[in-house]
């Protein structure tokens, strides 16, 4: 494999470049155009960046980090700038930059207020976010996790409609909350390994250098805490809904499209990476807790009156589905769940882009608002049934291709999860196939629905490339798999050594 | 014999010379100032002096050792904590002088005072011998005292002042008494010496009846609990610039005597002491201040958790524990200075507006003065890329070395805790509308410099704190050596 000139340092301007825009911007003129403009650049440039991870990546490898880059940058705590992406975490990071562009893009017009601290905090929150998934060294992941937190509490708090300030403030509150018990696990991990580095500590773990048989159950539950609110898990999950309905439509395709995933991310790369035997002790209840998640969430989503709401329980399934597929030790499931994560990043984020644009058309999310749609906005209703369909699992479409590995998975690990998880498909087609129904079809009922504008060409702009993405995951996923797939046969392959020794 | 002092001896008390002679110049200017006009001039005076004096803090590196018959030890840790004095007192000069103009306060003898408050903190930090230490204590005390009371024509001031001065002299009673304690256990009052003097078993009991006694009045000097009952009225009630320097000068110095008194001394009987006292203040501050409306008193709460944060970091010792200690001194003055100083700032003529709700929409109505107080209560809450992250990751961290599993998880809830208050002045600020006019001053010159300096010390310590990370470290060897 040859290597490229950028691939030492591809990751850091991959974080670099929209943190030094966020910089750029706060001495930028207050001219609304130049600065919308200004962050569109920005965020188009770190998307083109963010392409040479899945070209130069070496698929062959199995194995390892890749792009990594290690120097030291406090000596006592030895702390490093250690970043690498693998399998798991390169599509993430792909993910989050191809969001923030259409983030911009959609909020042309819905925000007009202090759109300069607008721009900023788009922009710290996405550098945030990558820095999380590209961190190898914990102190440096704990530090883009917690910094993660402002920009998106304040996106809400500011932002967000009528109850925003609650909905912000409970957000910080059950993360920030969460995140000190990973905290104080990690610096349990650091003074008895004396590294925060990531594959140090796991092969200090692995081997037994560190002896973690009666820390071990604490230690897991401290990361697992922090991880379980993020994603969030069935019974950490009230702060979801809140903050979904209440954030800006950019906020909330964010906050669905990658800020969970940091949840699963961690759940994937340190429950599990660090800790494989005490994983596998509690994987039971963990299971248990994702099953109720993928029955409970779409129940809920169910009787939702508010499209918005709607789609954020749908969240709380799908990222059910992710956690079983993580829990289920099974390569399939890993990739499985991997893959939903990212399927559920795209259409989500779509989902909440069009409540969004409909939102901005009539300022209402009540689906009881609505019916008749579909004569009045046909492209609309068209973009919004593919994604629905997306979204239910639909083969070819992308939902289909990870809920189906992840429930192989489970089938595999344990057939009666796989049963009972199975009938999440059929909720999630019940509540998202009704609510197209009640919004779409039908006679206009509302006077105001009939006049309503179809989608302009910067609209079509942004859902063209989320549906777009959508389909190729369907019917194409190897190209995501075939790098995800040797990091989970790698996953498992250390979790079957420390199980067997 | 006559004791002969050589030209290093002289200079090895440099700073605090430096300091006393601008003070003395500060008060024989001031009759010569007319006297309906501000006392900036003599402000600037002020300002040079302690600017010099940190300069000759940073010279002194090069005159490291013993000075005046052993009275006074100047060493990496000693020249640490000169400097972050000196680096305080400049900047509370410079954000008083528009709030001097601004509540009409037209007294030179106020910058002469936290001059000589200062040099009182310096020497607190370089003595080595408990009653020169004591000396440096009520230099510092007297020069606060006053200094608490200088809004004089309104109750609160006095009131603040009275309390502060009778519950200080007290606490210093006991600080004395622990010191004839120590004589009486020992035999000597020169802390290295009580220390070779320790270390002959059987430990006396009396110098455990010195050592808690001792505390005692550190622990009111540093507003940590059980001795914290005074810091919110007392916060309340003085000049917010005042509050900004005696909640950072004089808790450092106390806390360069602790660290002095506790580690060089190798101490006997510290270690519950401390674990108590930091549990304790934690969770008194921090519940404290959860319900505060006035931001005075909420932060005055928020330094007793703060205190209780680093007694958590005395409690794991070792030379971490001393570095974590030093650390987090400096970030901590780096951003209360600054909080309070744009507190003085908000609170206008009277100090009319300093309640929570007084600073609804400020966001909107003064964009710079909201965005640099978010900075300082991120720093606060210990959020990344601040220096009161790192601080509070280095105290944690410490004590996870040290095995203090309990103090951790009990210090991280806390923190956490911690976040809701801080968090409540952003909220406010960014996402509450104003109920009633609030004016808004433009910023003088002076505050936005000491502002900046502020914010470029905490976001330096949150992003590149090797530096003073590594001389905190040497500063702890050189303590413990």
């Amino acid at each position: 494999m040859n290597t490229h000139v950028l691939d030492s340092f591809i990751l850091s301007l991959v974080v670099f470049v929209p943190f030094g825009g966020a910089l750029l911007l706060m001495i930028f003129p207050r001219r609304e155009r130049d600065i919308r403009a200004f962050t569109l650049a920005v965020a188009v440039l770190t998307f083109i960046l963010s392409l040479h991870l899945p070209v130069h990546f070496d698929y062959a490898k199995t194995g390892g980090f890749q792009f990594e880059v290690n120097s030291q940058w406090i000596q006592t705590p030895n702390i490093h700038y250690h970043m690498g992406v693998d399998g798991f975490s390169m599509w993430l990071v792909v993910l989050t930059t191809f969001l923030l562009p259409l983030c911009v893009l959609m909020s042309w017009h819905s925000v007009h207020e202090r759109v300069k601290e607008f721009h900023i905090l788009l922009l710290m929150l996405s550098a945030a976010i990558i820095g999380v998934f590209v961190s190898l060294d914990l102190f440096l992941f704990y530090f883009f996790w917690e910094a993660s937190l402002i920009p998106m509490a304040l996106l809400i708090g500011v932002f967000g409609h009528d109850r925003r300030v609650y909905a912000a403030v409970k957000f910080f509150l059950y993360t920030m909350i969460a995140s000190v018990f990973m905290l104080a696990a990690m610096l349990w991990l650091y003074a008895h390994v004396g590294s925060f580095d990531f594959t140090d500590i796991q092969r200090a773990i692995a081997t037994g250098a560190v002896d973690i048989s009666g820390a071990g159950k604490w230690l897991f539950l401290g990361f697992f805490i922090a991880f379980a609110v993020k994603v969030p898990l069935f019974p950490f999950h009230t702060w979801l809904p809140d903050a979904h309905v209440e954030a800006p439509t950019a906020g909330s395709v964010l906050l669905a499209g990658v800020l969970l995933k940091m949840g699963t991310y961690g759940l994937l790369r340190f429950n599990i990476g660090l800790f494989p035997a005490e994983a596998h002790r509690n994987a039971p209840w963990i299971i248990a807790l994702a099953i109720i998640g993928i029955i409970y969430g779409a129940l809920v989503a169910m009787v939702q009156p508010n499209m918005k709401k709607l789609v954020a329980y749908s969240s709380v399934s799908h990222l059910g589905f992710v956690v079983l597929g993580i829990f289920s030790f099974t390569t399939i499931g890993l990739v499985g769940g991997t893959f939903v994560m990212l399927a559920h990043g795209v259409s989500t984020g779509a989902l909440f882009t069009l409540c969004g644009m409909i939102y901005e058309r009539r300022h209402t999310y009540e689906i009881s608002e609505y019916g008749g749609l579909a004569t009045s906005m046909p492209v609309y209703a068209t973009f919004f049934l593919v994604i629905t369909l997306a979204s239910i699992g639909l083969p070819l479409l992308n939902g289909f291709v990870g809920e189906f590995m992840v429930l192989s998975g489970a089938f595999l690990a344990r057939p009666v999860w796989g049963i009972v998880a199975a009938t999440g498909v059929i909720w999630s087609a019940c509540y998202m196939l009704w609510m197209y129904q009640r919004v779409f079809y039908g006679e206009i009922k509302n006077d105001a629905n009939r006049q309503l504008n179809d989608l302009n060409a910067r609209e079509r702009a942004i859902l063209w490339p989320m549906a777009a993405a959508a389909l190729i995951m369907g019917v194409a996923p190897l190209l995501w798999t075939r790098a995800i797939d040797p990091a989970a046969q790698n996953l498992l392959s250390v979790i079957s050594q420390v199980m067997g020794r | 014999m006559i004791p002969q002092l050589t030209a290093a001896d002289y200079i090895r008390l440099l700073p605090e010379l430096v300091l006393i002679v601008f003070g003395i110049i500060v008060m024989l200017a001031e009759p010569l100032v007319a006297p309906e006009s501000d006392r900036k001039s003599l402000g600037i005076i002020a300002f040079i002096g302690a600017v010099l004096s940190v300069l000759a803090s940073i010279y002194q590196t090069s005159y490291q050792g013993d000075g005046f018959l052993g009275m006074i030890r100047v060493d990496s840790f000693s020249i640490f904590f000169h400097v972050v004095i000196g680096l305080i007192t400049a900047v509370v000069i410079l954000a008083s002088f528009e709030y001097l103009n601004v509540q009409q306060i037209k007294y030179g003898e106020y910058y002469a005072l936290i001059l000589f408050g200062a040099v009182g903190q310096m020497l607190m930090s370089s003595a080595v011998e408990l009653v020169l230490i004591f000396i440096a204590l009520e230099i510092s005390s007297i020069a606060t005292y006053i200094l608490a009371g200088f809004r004089r024509r309104v109750a609160i001031s006095i009131e603040s002042s009275v309390k502060y001065f009778l519950l200080g002299s007290f606490a210093t009673g006991f600080f004395l008494y622990g010191i004839a304690l120590i004589f009486g256990a020992t035999g000597t009052t020169r802390i290295y010496d009580i220390a070779a003097s320790l270390l002959q078993p059987p430990v006396p009991s009396l110098a455990y009846a010195g050592v808690a006694l001792m505390f005692v009045g550190l622990g009111f000097k540093v507003a940590s609990a059980p001795f914290h009952v005074w810091t919110p009225d007392v916060y309340e009630g003085a000049p917010a610039p005042v509050v900004a320097f005696m909640s950072t000068g004089p808790k450092a110095a106390a806390f360069a005597v602790l660290l002095r008194v506790l580690f060089a001394t190798d101490a006997p009987g510290w270690f519950w002491l401390l674990w108590a006292s930091a549990i304790l203040s934690m969770c008194i501050g921090n519940i404290g201040a959860l319900v505060q409306q006035s931001v005075k008193r909420m932060l005055a709460y928020s330094s007793i958790a703060h205190a209780g944060y680093i007694l958590v970091a005395f409690a794991a010792a070792k030379d971490l524990g001393i570095s974590a200690v030093i650390f987090y001194t400096a970030a901590y003055a780096a951003m209360n200075v600054g909080a309070f100083a744009i507190v003085a700032h908000l609170a206008n003529a009277g100090e009319k507006y300093v309640t929570l709700e007084d600073y609804a929409g400020l966001g909107r109505r003064a964009p710079a003065q909201a965005a640099i107080l978010t900075v300082f209560m991120l720093s606060l809450i210990g959020i990344p890329v601040t220096g009161g992250f790192l601080a509070k990751f280095y105290v944690f961290q410490a004590a996870m070395q040290a095995h203090l599993t309990g103090l951790v998880v009990v210090g991280v809830i806390n923190s956490a805790i911690a976040s809701y208050y801080y968090l409540r002045v952003i909220v406010v600020m960014y996402m509450r509308e104003p109920s009633k006019q609030v004016p808004v001053m433009r910023m003088s010159t002076g505050l936005v410099v000491a502002l900046s300096a502020c914010v470029l010390a905490t976001i330096y310590l949150g992003v590149l704190p090797d530096r003073v990370l590594q001389y905190a470290l040497t500063s702890a060897r050189a303590l413990t050596r």
